[in-house]
């Protein structure tokens, strides 16, 4: 049994009067993907923000790999190794493709002002370099869009957008990647092949664990080897997805009841 | 892409500058002034400035000895004519402090409603170190304490976003102008005489046989606008370049993907005051005076209407859109004050037809062939 990469413990946040995240413990071991579902609202997207240094817990902690995550930036937690994609896709729209995975792996790129205007030619190594491997990563996702690496991301479809930021938060190859509702606004086709691709991406990297927020049942039942149910804040079950489909809590909060 | 279409819109340019420069009666400058207005949305309709800037972006060194050129051909032709010298020399250095303000508007999205503000730094510099100093050094320093000066600003502009950071650099350029106003060691409302620029023995108010004194000054503020056009476009075509553009696009991104937005509007809000300090002091050396009232409000509106008028983040867009806001006035003098209703209008329907300003922003090529 490996290490636990994420762990949290009694994590609570308030907005104010509301109980957004109420005592949860969670445990994400390297390696895993764990699908986390719930009713809107019930503290899902809430979770990865205070994760990834967007929101400051109320109480409770957060470990990541043994380092706490409270009083964290943003930055030292992507450093430390974790991403993210939003719910409603947040890329830079006029920026290209390329600029846009690029964004993703800033902690790999040289960023001295110096270097960046007077070293012209080793920075052209870096980003050819770079580009190699932007291509590669966006091809394992779709050869046409890896043809078209500097056309705006703006100009692509959903599906299209999604894969884009996939790839900006695979090209650092992290070691926990957190995917807020990957197949909001898309197909079930599109779902299905957007999944694979991801399954491919992570058989190349082992020791990648997954934390997947999905509305999509199948989804979560094909790639998930454990999910957990939030609602109201609280975690309510917790297991495969047969054991949590069975529990009769999470029917009533979350399947609907008769 | 054929280099062409590129060359023939610099020539068309420079040929049409050509004429309204030369323009001597009102009616003649409201028929170029009519021209302008009806041809740029009908050339932009049929695709002709999209063409022109993918050419130009194609062939950049064609570009740059085109312009260069043509800089070279209008020099040529008003030679002696002081008024059109310094036309072109404040085209040249108003495009240095302007290349600046797209590193941090453009780029960055830290608003700066002080640019004149920053111009007058570098003035004031001038005025004060001039005496004492190698004219060289003065125009660095001039850069360095715009950028210090604007340091002040740094932590109010961190904390706010959007239109309330606008107000604190509005409020700055304010705050500037009363400051040198009640300054008296600074001249007060009269401001301070300047000495003509020196550069290594060469003294710029002297003329160079029949040409304009001027024209010296226009030779310096091509090397300034050169090394800034160079040095904008580096650094736009770098990581750096793409740090500042996912800071200015969506903060909370940028964040979660490690960059310190922190870090780079500063890095966007120093580099562009010290353009804009660098161009007021050479500005200064050239017209001999600083005043308060050259840098005020509305005069920090004139920046900013170029980098929005030329395309805002386009480095091309710079020099062409000083040049409209620069010089059309100027050359409807016998308007009066109508003048600047005209102007306005002029603006209004260019960005109507151009909404993303005169030449667009391309997408950004690291290492264009």
């Amino acid at each position: 049994m490996s290490e636990a990469l994420l762990s949290c413990s009694g994590l609570s946040v308030r907005f104010g009067g509301l109980v957004a995240l109420d005592a949860l413990d969670l445990e994400v071991r390297s390696g895993a993907i764990l699908g986390l579902i719930g009713p809107n609202g019930s503290g899902k997207t809430t979770l990865f923000n205070v994760i990834t240094g967007i929101y400051r817990a109320a109480g409770g902690r957060a470990q990541f790999s043994g380092q706490d995550l409270a009083g964290m930036t943003p930055q030292r937690i992507y450093a430390a190794g974790v991403t993210r994609t939003f719910q409603r896709s947040r890329l830079a729209l006029p920026l290209s493709v390329f600029d846009n995975v690029m964004i993703g792996n800033h902690r790999r790129l040289h960023h001295g002002l110096w270097f960046n205007l007077f070293r012209r030619s080793e920075l052209r190594r870096e980003f050819e370099s770079n580009l190699a491997k932007a291509r590669a990563l966006v091809a394992t996702f779709s050869a046409r869009l890896a043809g078209r690496m500097f056309d705006a991301a703006g100009a692509f479809s959903m599906i299209d957008r999604r894969r884009i930021e996939i790839c900006r938060a695979l090209v650092s190859e992290p070691r926990l990647l957190l995917l807020d509702e990957p197949s909001a606004g898309m197909t079930h086709e599109e779902t299905r092949e957007l999944m694979d691709d991801l399954l491919a991406v992570r058989s190349r990297l082992p020791g990648l664990s997954i934390v997947i927020i999905e509305h999509e049942m199948n989804v979560i039942e094909r790639v998930c080897e454990r999910c957990a149910v939030l609602n109201y804040g609280r975690k309510i079950a917790e297991g495969s997805y047969a054991q949590v489909a069975a529990d009769r809590q999470v029917q009533i909060a979350y399947l609907g009841t008769e | 892409m054929s280099v062409l279409p590129g060359i023939a819109s610099i020539a068309a340019m420079a040929l049409y500058a050509a004429f309204f420069l030369h323009a001597e009666s009102q009616a003649q400058v409201l028929g170029l002034v009519a021209l302008g207005v009806v041809g740029v949305p009908v050339l932009a309709r049929v695709g002709w400035i999209a063409r022109t800037a993918t050419s130009l972006e194609a062939h950049p060194l064609a570009a740059r000895s085109a312009s260069v050129a043509a800089l070279a051909v209008i020099i040529a032709l008003f030679h002696d004519q002081h008024f059109v010298m310094l036309m072109l020399a404040s085209v040249l250095l108003y495009s240095v402090a302007c290349l600046g303000l797209t590193v941090q508007f453009g780029y960055a999205g830290v608003v700066n409603f002080a640019g004149a503000a920053f111009l007058g730094v570098g003035g004031y510099t001038s005025a004060v170190f001039g005496p004492h100093v190698p004219h060289a050094l003065v125009l660095l320093i001039g850069g360095g304490l715009a950028a210090l000066v604007g340091s002040i600003l740094i932590l109010p502009i961190l904390r706010t976003r959007g239109h309330y950071a606008a107000l604190i650099t509005v409020a700055f350029g304010i705050l500037f102008r009363t400051f040198v106003e009640v300054n008296d060691a600074l001249g007060g409302p009269q401001g301070l005489q300047v000495k003509g620029m020196n550069l290594f023995g060469w003294e710029l108010n002297s003329p160079l046989r029949d040409l304009s004194f001027y024209a010296n000054y226009v030779f310096v503020g091509l090397a300034l606008a050169a090394a800034a056009f160079v040095l904008v476009r580096r650094l736009e075509r770098s990581w750096v370049g793409l740090s500042l553009d996912a800071v200015r696009l969506d903060e909370t991104a940028a964040a979660v993907f490690g960059i310190d937005v922190a870090r780079w509007k500063i890095l966007a809000f120093t580099c562009g005051n010290f353009f804009a300090g660098i161009a007021g002091a050479a500005y200064a050396m050239m017209t001999g005076f600083v005043a308060p009232n050259s840098f005020t409000f509305g005069d920090s509106l004139i920046l900013v209407s170029i980098v929005l008028l030329g395309g805002l983040g386009s480095a091309w867009g710079v020099p062409l859109a000083a040049g409209i806001v620069l010089i059309v006035p100027e050359k409807l003098q016998a308007l009066q004050e109508y003048r600047f209703l005209l102007y306005a209008m002029l603006v209004i329907v260019i960005l109507l037809a151009r909404p993303q300003g005169l030449i667009a922003r391309p997408a950004r090529e690291y290492f264009p062939k």
